[in-house]
């Protein structure tokens, strides 16, 4: 049964029901809702059996691979390799996908008559099959095409809104940065080519020792910007917060929850697998990146009032820690330390799948509340806990998850990221020491402000009295959007309670690089219990917290509900209001609620400050008629990085320009010029 | 045998809690030169709220009203999760220095939702300095119990107060991370000169105006939860910097001596609490971080130093 569902056959239906669903959905186009169920069901179909295929791949470890014959070019070949990494991130992309399209079945209705609904199911399904031939692609050139395909596809997505200036404008920012990515990783593959001769991962593999080592550092640092770009790293970052609010909620959950993992897997790939053995600088580069992305990325969270930048820039966050296991699992693989390597891989891997959930489930949430109020704006929200009860509930598990409170998944991996820096600094010495001690410091105040930025969340969307009228005609969302963030909140859950056994499927993914073959000992021990690490370092177990912190709860509920109390009363009544009417405005804002942290933090993310005054009369100054303030953050990025980059662009061009006279005998004299140069350089 | 002492284990924060807060409240008193409440005052005070009638504002939701149970239930379950008189209890699921820190954050979590849920302003601002100085106090908190945790090679709470390091080759470190740790719970426990548990005045509480809508046994429950808090504190910082006293074999008499050894050092601790509460005055908010920063970079001295 297992070898059926693992076959080549088998990863073609899987291929085939996201085909069918793209171009199906678009013949369907003059009808909204048949494209909306035809597109929303073959993507479904296309999860559930991924779901199933990636499940049996990792189970029966069968490693798939096979090249389709009759490729007309000679250096592309259509060849998969579907070992257990790959099927991980299989397993990843069906999981969200699954419940970001039963989401999108009632979500995307709102377009309905507005835009075309056929075209949205298009760039849906092809977004997920370019995503499944990035992950399961073995040959250099065939996995540019999946990757095309997906960037293309989400492109369009970014842009599906396109009557919002904003949209079409972000989805142009993200089309720049990802074509720079692009440019760089064909620049890595062609590097490779010329000294490996060949396409083909595995031969590529085989053939390593041929790169020179300056070459595998440009290789390197090729790559890691190419998808880096992808991944969100900052300072590649821009687009990241532009481009995911832009799309269609349920795309934006797979964007943040997903597409960006493919940079990572791709790191994954290349540093970890393909690129082996390499110096350790690789290793600390990812390691900083990863302690600058998650400390900047939760404190721009912390400045936003737009829900879905807020969550675009937590993704960078969790990019970031995600970077902090993979960076250590690079230096200690170069210092050939394959045990506590795997540990670190493992933390990175498991925080990959976890952030896929709760971002997704994030993502849901707010496009939920986008849908009853019709902005992104959190200070018009407010009170919409008593409006939208379920989504604010599993608003809030994804809040917890994300904030790293126990017993959901998100505490875990954190917990096993925090373990293998732990172990650097143990095991490390001088300047790999500090490093590392710098890490834990990253992540602990990371995670600290990640709790803050949620409590300012959850507190301003779904809390207090409405902020405006909007707030009144709020209802909650229809079962199929329900269902699937609720789904996704119990598995936050449930793979937190059962973080010990996923991790045990996890370092049995690990077990299958090759750096990692052949070990027998590893860092977490067997224990169906909880997490324990290297014999009792340190242990921790997700069920006994939860059993015990739930009997607690009840406990103290009981006595206090049943035994002291029995007679009194429970008045309700009006907020305390100081003797003033109590309106919403007296209530404190996400950007109040943030500003004090904002404040401290000024001399890295300079907030402006600007105030206006309009006077009764401009002649004499007395009487103010209005005063406006506006507080932001400067974009530091743009001011001191990406605007110098285009003025130095700009300068160069127009030097190019300069050759270009116009004149005839110039370019032949141009030709001429060339023509000596080759025949000097060829004799 | 065991499951007595795990039920002392498990009551003994909830219990003793209350006393810690009354014996400050009692020698802060007498350093104004009055005669101040009974020590036992506290659990007066709760009993009678507990038999109130209650007040909830319209604009609450259930997290106003269940934020109290999870807040005191998850100081009752960290409370039973520590070393408090003895090490020979081994908790291998629980007592890890991570999940304590991140079990104390759900309470701060919904503490500061409560405080945001009823939209009074007080509430608002209190939670936004509460999440602040939190968000900066962890770092701190994590690496003073890192540090330990790095000079016993375990990060399980009962390992690392079982381990003798006190022994003179790690005592600076355990010195500078103890005076880091001291910060960061004057910083959790809202005490100064973070902030004055005695005051209600708009412009300086944090924690009293989160909880400013809450009357009756939710009430209660908020005020024994922070008591607890507070001695959870001074339970981590006197056994796990100053670990000996703690006893390692569970007969009748070496827990009794355990427990009062363990009061006397937490009286040690209601002292110096009481005379830092008496002899200096609030800071102003924004120098706060600076103290928080000092937290943790001695704690990062103090792993510096370890090895």
């Amino acid at each position: 049964m297992l070898e059926i569902i693992t076959s080549p056959i088998s990863f073609f239906i899987l291929l085939s029901l996201f085909f069918f669903g793209a171009f199906g959905s678009l013949l369907l186009r003059k009808d909204d809702d048949s494209a909306n169920i035809w597109s929303s069901f073959f993507a479904i179909a296309g999860s559930l059996w991924g779901l199933l295929f990636s499940v049996a791949t990792i189970i029966s470890e069968h490693i798939l691979a096979f090249v389709v014959k009759g490729s007309p070019f000679p250096l592309l070949s259509i060849s998969f390799n579907i070992d257990l990494l790959s099927a991980f991130f299989i397993f990843i992309i069906s999981l969200i996908a699954l419940f970001c399209s039963l989401y999108g079945i009632g979500y995307v209705r709102h377009y309905y008559q507005k835009y075309n609904i056929g075209a949205l199911g298009f760039f849906y399904n092809f977004f997920i099959l370019g995503m499944l031939f990035v992950v399961t692609a073995s040959n250099g050139i065939f996995f540019l095409i999946g990757w095309e395909i997906m960037t293309v596809a989400s492109f369009f997505a970014v842009i599906y809104d396109r009557e919002d200036q904003e949209n079409v404008k972000a989805g142009f920012l993200y089309l720049v940065m990802t074509y720079i990515s692009t440019a760089f990783i064909v620049a890595a593959f062609l590097l490779i080519y010329k000294f490996t001769g060949s396409f083909d991962f595995a031969i590529i593999k085989s053939g390593v020792g041929l790169l020179p080592i300056g070459v595998k550092n440009i290789i390197f640092l090729a790559a890691l910007i190419g998808f880096g770009v992808k991944a969100g790293i900052i300072p590649l970052h821009i687009w990241l917060p532009a481009a995911h609010p832009a799309a269609p909620s349920h795309i934006s959950a797979l964007m943040s929850g997903v597409m960006i993992k493919t940079g990572i897997f791709m790191m994954i790939r290349l540093f970890l697998d393909i690129l082996q053995p390499i110096p350790i600088w690789w290793g600390i580069v990812v390691l900083i990146i990863g302690i600058i992305s998650s400390l900047l990325g939760v404190l721009y969270a912390l400045t936003e009032h737009d829900i879905k930048r807020l969550l675009a820039y937590h993704s960078i966050e969790n990019i970031g820690i995600i970077l902090l296991g993979l960076g250590s699992a690079l230096i200690f693989s170069s210092l050939s330390m394959p045990v506590l390597a795997l540990l670190s891989l493992v933390a990175a891997l498991f925080h990959t799948l976890n952030h896929a959930i709760f971002k997704s489930l994030l993502f849901l949430g707010a496009g939920s509340v986008i849908n009853q109020m019709h902005t992104r704006n959190m200070e018009e929200y407010g009170g919409l806990i008593k409006y939208m009860p379920q989504t604010a509930f599993f608003f809030l598990i994804g809040s917890m998850a994300i904030s790293a409170l126990p017993p959901f998944n998100g505490f875990f991996s954190e917990w096993l990221t925090f373990q293998s820096l732990f172990q650097g600094i143990i095991i490390l010495d001088s300047s790999m020491r500090w490093l590392f001690i710098l890490a834990v410091g990253a992540l602990a105040f990371t995670s600290g402000l990640a709790l803050a930025c949620f409590v300012k969340a959850f507190g301003s969307i779904f809390l207090a009295r409405p902020r405006s009228v909007e707030v009144a005609h709020a209802k909650e969302s229809p079962l199929s959007m329900v269902f699937g963030m609720g789904v996704l909140a119990t598995l936050s859950f449930l793979f937190g309670i059962f973080s010990s056994q996923i991790t045990f499927l996890l370092e049995k993914i690990g077990h299958s690089f090759t750096i990692f073959q052949n070990m027998p000992i590893t860092f977490l021990a067997k224990n169906n219990q909880g997490l324990v690490v290297k014999n009792g370092f340190a242990s921790v177990s997700g069920l006994a917290f939860l059993v015990f912190f739930a009997g607690t709860i009840m406990v103290v509920f009981f006595i206090i509900r049943k035994v002291v109390n029995r007679r009194q009363k429970i008045k309700m009544g009006a907020t305390w209001d100081c003797g003033t009417n109590l309106t919403s405005r007296m209530e404190i804002t996400s950007t109040g609620f943030a500003r004090s942290i904002v404040l401290i933090f000024k001399a890295i993310l300079k907030p402006s400050i600007q105030h206006e005054i309009g006077y009764h009369d401009s002649e004499s100054r007395y009487l103010p008629k209005q005063r406006t303030v506006i507080l932001g953050v400067n974009d530091v990025y743009q001011t001191y990085f990406y605007h110098p980059l285009h003025k130095l662009v700009d300068i160069l061009s127009l030097r190019t320009k300069k050759i270009q006279s116009g004149n005839i005998n110039d370019y032949i004299f141009y030709i001429f010029i060339t023509l000596l140069v080759v025949l000097f350089a060829t004799l | 045998m065991t499951i007595f002492i795990w039920t002392i284990q498990f009551i003994f924060i909830p219990v003793a809690s209350p006393l810690c807060v009354g014996i400050i409240k009692k020698i802060k008193a007498r350093l104004q030169n009055r005669e101040g409440a009974s020590i036992f005052q506290p659990y007066k005070n709760l009993w009678k709220l507990l038999h109130k009638d209650e007040v909830i504002s319209s604009d609450a939701s259930w997290i106003f009203s269940l934020a109290p149970f999870i807040i005191f239930s998850a100081t009752v379950v960290v409370g039973a999760s520590i070393p408090l008189f003895g090490f020979f209890l081994k908790n291998t699921l629980t007592g890890d220095i991570l999940i304590i820190v991140y079990s104390l954050s759900i309470g701060t979590f919904f503490l500061a939702l409560a405080g945001m849920d009823t939209g009074s302003a007080f509430g608002g601002f209190g939670s936004s300095r509460e999440m602040t100085i939190s968000a900066l106090a962890e770092g701190g908190l994590i690496f003073s119990l890192l540090t330990v945790a790095l000079i016993s090679d375990t990060t399980n709470l009962f390992a690392i107060s079982g381990s003798i390091f006190g022994q003179g080759q790690h005592f600076f470190s355990a010195l500078l991370a103890f005076s880091g740790f001291f910060i960061v719970l004057l910083a959790e426990t809202s005490r100064f000169p973070y902030d004055n548990p005695d005051t209600h005045l708009e412009l300086t509480m944090i924690h009293e105006a989160m909880i400013l809508e809450y009357s009756g046994k939710r009430l209660a429950l908020m005020e024994w939860a922070s008591a607890n808090k507070l001695l959870i504190f001074f339970a981590l910082g006197a056994n796990l910097f100053f670990s000996s006293g703690l006893v390692q074999n569970a007969y009748a008499y070496t827990i009794i001596l355990g427990i009062v050894i363990f009061m006397v050092k937490i009286f040690i601790f209601c002292l110096v609490i009481a005379l830092i509460e008496s002899s200096m005055a609030k800071f102003r908010f924004f120098r706060l971080p600076d103290l928080l920063l000092v937290s943790f970079i001695l704690n990062v001295v103090a792993i510096g130093l370890i090895y």
